[in-house]
């Protein structure tokens, strides 16, 4: 346990020498949100206010989009000498990539509270009890564990950073083609039926039943079976990589 | 092998280890006594960073066993890695710290509290000079400073068995020299040292013994006197001033060759003892043949490899 906070020191470090980057994952959803508000939202055909309806969907693209960060710090720490030290020390084969998790799990809740807070500026009024937003957390927080997994386990397998790049590009569509943005009933047939059976769609209704004050359990079991399948095979892949990679 | 695992640091024996169907390690048998430099010595390729890797466990081997402080490496992992500390080829530092939280690093990861581990950074930064650099990134050091902190990073935490694979490989000579006297220094303490090198006089000079690796075979093993013992004797080199008298020096001094690699340089066997040396000079002053220049050659371990292998170290790297 204590390496792996002294290796989640050493990512926070990381993270806070590359202020260009924390910046971007703290910036570009608030300025996609402004967009969608202002300049698409009038066109969307959505009940009661569109901020309300867009900010649960925005929330899962900002942990989404800093999945491409991870991805990249993943596949350099690899591609550097330090980890052959660490593979020689006693010290647990999970901790580096543990620590990973951590600072993007970190990293993203911090962008999540920033976008919140803008949502709220702009007009943001969810229905939400005190326990609701408890819940929204807690599972913001299992999406973000599960996702960050997937994540390290595809930048421990693509050979080169520029490859490491592209794997997280998936991640980072996979929340436009679900009902993030809009409703899935308003796709063409092809991307509506995929929107459907994808796990973003689940995930991300739960999020908006939770801070709507409506919870579904049917979207909510569902999003948290995808959440630990995704989570366990992310942890496993990664760590078998991981000791694979010399 | 039967040996006693107290003196024994490191022992392997029939160590086999292939890529694919690439043999790079063909049955290595290693003895490596406590408190003792052992030397693995190689041109390119020869698998001295492969064998390195094996014993650090950093590789799995095809075959034959090793034992590190007494720890099988294949089934005591975690003993062999708490007990050794390695500095391989290529610096293992982290570039987006500073010198100083590298080796914070380092610290935190052995467990030392803050007092000690301030303790310990300080003074591995004084050791190796980097001080001044301590408060900058890794990534802005030059190529002798990331190997100066890749080794003390190795430090921290006062590992028994230490493993350096080219530790002074892009080393000016001040900072291989120093590098010198901090290996002899962790000697001096007790500590046990495997160092590879394609420098013969490398090995030569901190080396109590001398593996020589070719092409994953080892072709000698011993002292650096044993080795050297194994090669023709030493010879005295005449250098002249012109063909005249290398000519006239030929026909004197019956026993002389000439140099293959230089002209005007007669090479004539001798014992390099005053009397034999006194003895060739006072045949060529009653010749009243002039010496532009005299040295007395003993063989270095240039000479060994070529005497092992029927090749120079040189001339392998190059192929
Ligand atoms: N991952 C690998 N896959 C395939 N072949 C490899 C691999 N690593 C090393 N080799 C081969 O094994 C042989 C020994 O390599 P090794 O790195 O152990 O040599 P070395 O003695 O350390 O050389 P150098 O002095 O250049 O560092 C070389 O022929 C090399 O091409
Ligand atoms: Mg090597």
């Amino acid at each position: 346990m204590s390496n792996a906070t002294t290796m989640l020191g050493r990512n926070f470090k990381h993270t806070l020498r590359n202020p260009v980057a924390v910046f971007n994952a703290v910036l570009f959803p608030i300025v996609l949100m402004l967009m969608f508000v202002y300049v698409f939202g009038g066109a969307f055909d959505i009940d009661g206010k569109y901020i309300d309806y867009a900010t649960p969907g925005m929330i899962v693209l900002t942990i989404c989009y800093g999945l491409s960060a991870t991805a990249l710090a993943v596949n350099s720490d690899m591609t550097r000498g330090i980890i052959n030290r660490f593979k020689v020390m006693d010290i647990s084969r999970s901790a580096v990539l543990s620590a990973h998790v951590a600072a993007t799990m970190l990293r993203s809740l911090i962008a999540i509270a920033a976008l919140v807070g803008v949502a709220f500026a702009l007009g943001f009024r969810p229905a939400a009890s005190a326990l609701d937003w408890l819940a929204t957390i807690g599972f913001i927080v299992l999406v973000s564990f599960a996702t960050a997994w997937i994540t390290v386990a595809l930048g421990l397998a693509a050979k080169t950073p520029e490859s490491a790049g592209l794997v997280s590009v998936p991640l980072v569509m996979l929340p436009f083609l679900s009902s993030a943005i809009v409703p899935a009933e308003t796709m063409g047939p092809g991307v509506r039926q995929f929107a459907e059976y994808q796990p973003f769609t689940p995930i991300i209704e739960t999020v908006r039943g939770l801070l709507t004050g409506d919870p579904s359990t049917g979207s909510a079991l569902s999003a948290v079976i995808w959440c630990a399948g995704i989570a366990l095979v992310g942890y496993v892949w990664a760590l078998s990589t991981f000791k694979k990679r010399a | 092998m039967v040996v006693p695992m107290t003196s024994s640091a490191i022992a392997a024996s029939g160590l086999r280890k292939a890529y694919k169907d690439k043999v790079v390690l063909d049955g290595i048998d290693l003895d490596v006594a406590a408190g003792t430099i052992f030397s693995l010595l190689g041109p390119n390729g020869a698998g001295k960073t492969t064998t390195v890797n094996v014993l650090t466990t950093l590789m799995k081997a095809d075959g034959g066993t090793v034992r590190v402080a007494g720890h099988d490496v294949a089934t005591e992992t975690k003993a062999v890695r708490a007990a050794i500390g390695v500095t391989g080829q290529f610096a293992a530092v982290d570039d987006l710290l500073t010198g100083r939280e590298n080796l914070q690093l380092m610290a935190a990861l052995k467990g030392l509290g803050s007092g000690e581990s301030k303790r310990v950074v300080d003074d591995l930064l004084g050791r190796f000079d980097l001080t001044e650099s301590a408060q900058k990134m890794a990534a802005t050091y030059s190529g002798g400073m990331r190997r100066k902190l890749d080794l003390a990073m190795t430090l921290v935490g006062k590992p028994r068995i230490i493993f350096l694979d080219e530790p002074t490989t892009g080393l000016d000579p001040r900072s291989r020299r120093t590098m010198w006297d901090i290996i002899r220094q962790l000697v001096a303490e007790g500590v046990t040292i495997f160092l590879t090198t394609q420098y013969l006089e490398e090995a030569d000079r901190l080396a109590d013994r001398i593996a020589v690796l070719d092409q994953g075979k080892l072709v000698a093993q011993g002292t650096p006197a044993e080795l050297k013992r194994q090669i023709p004797g030493s010879h005295v080199r005449l250098r002249f001033a012109g063909d005249v008298e290398l000519d006239s020096a030929a026909r004197v001094l019956t026993d002389a060759t000439r140099d293959d690699e230089e002209d005007l340089i007669l090479r004539v066997p001798s014992d390099g003892g005053a009397k034999s040396v006194r003895t060739v000079l006072a045949q060529l002053d009653a010749h009243s043949i002039e010496v532009e220049e005299f040295s007395v050659h003993t063989p270095d371990l240039d000479d060994v490899f070529l005497a092992l292998t029927g090749r120079t170290s040189t001339k392998v790297s190059a192929s």
